[in-house]
């Protein structure tokens, strides 16, 4: 990894290797990852990972935004986890603005952020084990997510780009019947794990080709950044939900899945039980979700409700103010991180007193866990290439922004 | 039989043929594409014709339009070729493939088998392994780095499978005393004790030799768990990446066609062939084992489309592995104890 051209160069070391350009075009990087490998016959030599394909400019457009206006922009970073995106962003500007989340806003932001983390682990299921062949488990896995997303619809009216998490609290008051819906997906979903692991972890062919494959070593990990599933199959304890819990995490009772060879399976492993802990966890805040208001008291930050706003002329003024020109953060710098799917998400938030952010910056989890990839896969197999990136579970927009 | 009359029979023979496996290799495409997707909770061809029987004329009539596209980089002779070669091999084992008794029409016996060669089935697996070439050529001539690794592995593959796949048979010849296909399947008409058939796969251990022949069959195809060649998530396309239209359309034909022909082996050597019950009047008496034949062809089709919809892919290195080290020693053992067994019979 010795040159840092924008554009990547790789020259053949020797005679009898050649270089084989994988991706952006290639259909398991995952997007549009390009990766350089240097190989001998099947061999992996050398690898090097070209990003920069998926450039949004998403951190420079914030800077042009009102602050709640930034929200819908995080949902389309990580297009597979919007709510864990907008939870970030909100949680540290509420940091900065000092606000008070009310209870009932919490438990179902955890909830809808859990729900999100089985939605992200479910698309990795699926594309991972659609890359070592086994199809049918990617269709299973597009099942329960369509569930997921229709709840996503009900909730904040939109699939994907969920935008439901507003700085102070939530959008909306989830519609009628949507817990009946979600407790009736919960209770559904832990045998439709079962199926999955049924296809694959005891499957001779999957131990195979994903059992000591790709590994990484926990100091290894560490020393690349890795974090989230990634860091945690290497058996490094750390998980933020538990150890910095944010949003009423410390509410919630919950395993942290660990593994211990830092391989491909370990890695399975470790993010197919934390599809049954999370499922738990939404069970959880179903079971104990408080009454009350979903959002802060600080009208001069949180729009007010539409009937109020119809029927107080102060509420019509706070509504229009809020819209026109935003809402002034006081001075000041926050860096919060959450525990997104992929690891430590953080967002960094730097505010000038105006109604603008002066700079929003994203620590991507995706970006530090692609860098432990030429460790995993520098002497193996170009099969294990592929095992290896769909293992570390990235998401491009995020790691391009 | 007058020349004049055996020359017509045969054309006529020929052209039924070739016709009943193109449609067949069709029909595989759309019985593979229907029952994955039932597999996998999703519909599969609905859309032409009622439950999407008419998808492969469709798709016959989308691939002869499409684009002919020859890469610039391409070495052109090769390029060509090697689909053709595919295809040709994969449909000329056909040729000494008997897919039913005789039948006698105008007082001429005819047995139904384009032609009976006394060496069948060494015929069917020289011609088989000839495919390899057209893989090869098409992975080389390509001059795509993808394609070349696709078609790197698919010969390695296909040629170490072959061995294994040769060997499992050998105990079926011992048993059978002939290298003639009909003749294999003449050996195994009848019963032993009260209800079993003859078939080899009950016999003398054959049952391993079948699981070794159905493996390596499926290495043989480049099929799920062995589809390396193409795997698409490593190699894009693998030998065919660079291919479009109707010479993509032709490697896909062989891929069939050579599904086909491996499950006939397996139907003739180990099943009993056309054996089963017949009854009725002449035509039925006629028709009916050629449905035996065909039934058991489903079931085999049927296996491969659900082995492909459950299990993930070897690695090249483990596949390679699997072949060597464990298939040809268990194809060697079981090929000395068969011969032992016949021989202190």
């Amino acid at each position: 990894m010795a040159h840092l051209t924008p554009t990547p160069v790789l020259e053949p070391g020797q005679d009898k290797t050649m270089i084989l350009n994988m991706g952006p075009q290639h259909p398991s990087t995952h997007g549009v990852l390009r990766v350089l490998l240097e190989i001998d016959g099947e061999t992996v030599v050398r690898m090097m990972p070209d990003i920069g394909f998926l450039h949004t400019g998403i951190e420079k457009t914030c800077e042009a935004k009102f602050y709640q206006q930034v929200v819908p922009l995080t949902d389309r970073i990580d297009y597979l986890c919007p709510m864990t995106n907008n939870l970030c962003y909100v949680l540290a500007v509420e940091k900065l603005l000092g606000l008070e989340i009310p209870p009932r806003a919490q438990w179902i932001r955890v909830m809808m952020n859990e729900l999100t983390r089985i939605n992200s682990h479910l698309v990795w299921l699926g594309t991972h084990a659609m890359d070592i062949g086994a199809m049918t488990v990617f269709l299973y896995c597009f099942r329960e997510r369509e569930d997921i997303l229709r709840l996503f619809e009900a909730i904040s009216g939109q699939r994907m780009m969920t935008s439901y998490f507003r700085i102070g609290g939530i959008a909306l008051e989830p519609p009628l019947g949507f817990f009946d819906r979600l407790r009736k997906f919960a209770d559904k979903f832990p045998s439709r794990v079962d199926e999955y692991e049924g296809l694959l972890t005891g499957n001779p062919i999957w131990k195979m080709r994903t059992q000591g494959v790709a590994k990484i070593s926990a100091e290894d990990a560490i020393a690349l950044g890795a974090s989230g599933p990634t860091l945690r199959g290497s058996g490094v304890d750390i998980d933020l939900r538990r150890d910095a819990p944010y949003t009423g995490y410390e509410n919630f009772k919950f395993k942290v899945p660990l593994g211990k060879n830092g391989d491909v399976f370990d890695r399975y492993m470790c993010r197919v039980a934390e599809l049954r802990e999370s499922i738990g966890m939404v069970k959880q805040a179903l079971d104990g979700l408080p009454s009350g208001p979903v959002k802060a008291n600080a009208p001069k930050v949180v729009l007010p409700d539409r009937e109020k706003m119809k029927t107080e002329m102060e509420s019509l003024i706070y509504h229009f103010k809020i819209i026109t020109e935003g809402f002034q953060v006081p001075e000041g710098e926050v860096y919060q991180a959450i525990e997104s799917p992929r690891g430590e998400m953080g967002y960094y938030v730097v505010s000038d007193g105006s109604s603008k952010p002066y700079r929003v910056h994203m620590r991507s989890a995706c970006l530090a866990n692609m860098q432990t990839l030429p460790t995993m896969c520098e002497g193996r197999l170009i099969a294990d290439v592929v095992a290896a990136i769909g293992s570390i579970d990235i998401v491009l927009g995020e790691i391009d922004r | 039989m007058s020349i004049t009359f055996f020359i017509i029979v045969s054309v006529i023979k020929i052209v039924l043929v070739i016709f009943v496996l193109l449609t067949a290799v069709a029909y595989t495409v759309w019985l593979e594409r229907k029952v994955v997707g039932r597999m996998q909770n999703r519909w599969g061809p609905t859309r032409v014709g009622p439950f999407g029987l008419l998808q492969p004329a469709a798709d016959g009539i989308k691939f002869l339009f499409k684009e002919d596209l020859t890469p610039p980089h391409v070495y052109k002779p090769l390029y060509i070729a090697a689909p053709m070669l595919a295809v040709i091999f994969a449909i000329t084992s056909i040729a000494v493939i008997p897919f039913g008794n005789t039948v006698t029409i105008l007082g001429h016996e005819i047995p139904l088998q384009i032609t009976d060669v006394n060496i069948g089935l060494l015929v069917v697996l020289g011609i088989t392994s000839l495919g390899v070439y057209g893989v090869a050529l098409s992975g080389w001539s390509s001059n795509s780095k993808y394609s070349l690794l696709g078609g790197l592995r698919a010969s390695a593959q296909m040629v170490s499978y072959e061995i294994a796949l040769g060997l499992s048979l050998v105990g079926v010849l011992i048993l059978a005393g002939t290298f003639s296909l009909r003749g294999i399947v003449e050996a195994q008409a009848g019963h032993f004790g009260p209800w079993i058939p003859n078939w080899f796969i009950f016999k003398g251990g054959q049952i391993v030799a079948f699981f070794i022949y159905l493996t390596a069959a499926y290495a043989e195809t480049n099929r799920i768990p062995f589809d390396l060649p193409e795997a698409e998530t490593e190699l894009v396309a693998g030998y065919h990446t660079e291919y479009s239209a109707m010479k993509f359309a032709m490697f896909f034909m062989a891929e069939y066609s050579n599904m086909i022909t491996v499950a006939c082996l397996a139907s003739l050597l180990f099943l009993g062939g056309w054996s089963g019950p017949v009854f009725g009047p002449d035509i039925l008496q006629a028709i009916l084992p050629v449905f035996w034949f065909a039934l058991r062809i489903f079931v085999f089709l049927f296996i491969y489309i659900w082995v492909r919809g459950t299990l993930p892919r070897f690695r090249y290195d483990q596949l390679m592995a699997f072949g060597w080290k464990f298939l040809l020693p268990v194809a060697i053992a079981n090929l000395v104890i068969t011969a032992l067994v016949v021989a202190l019979k």
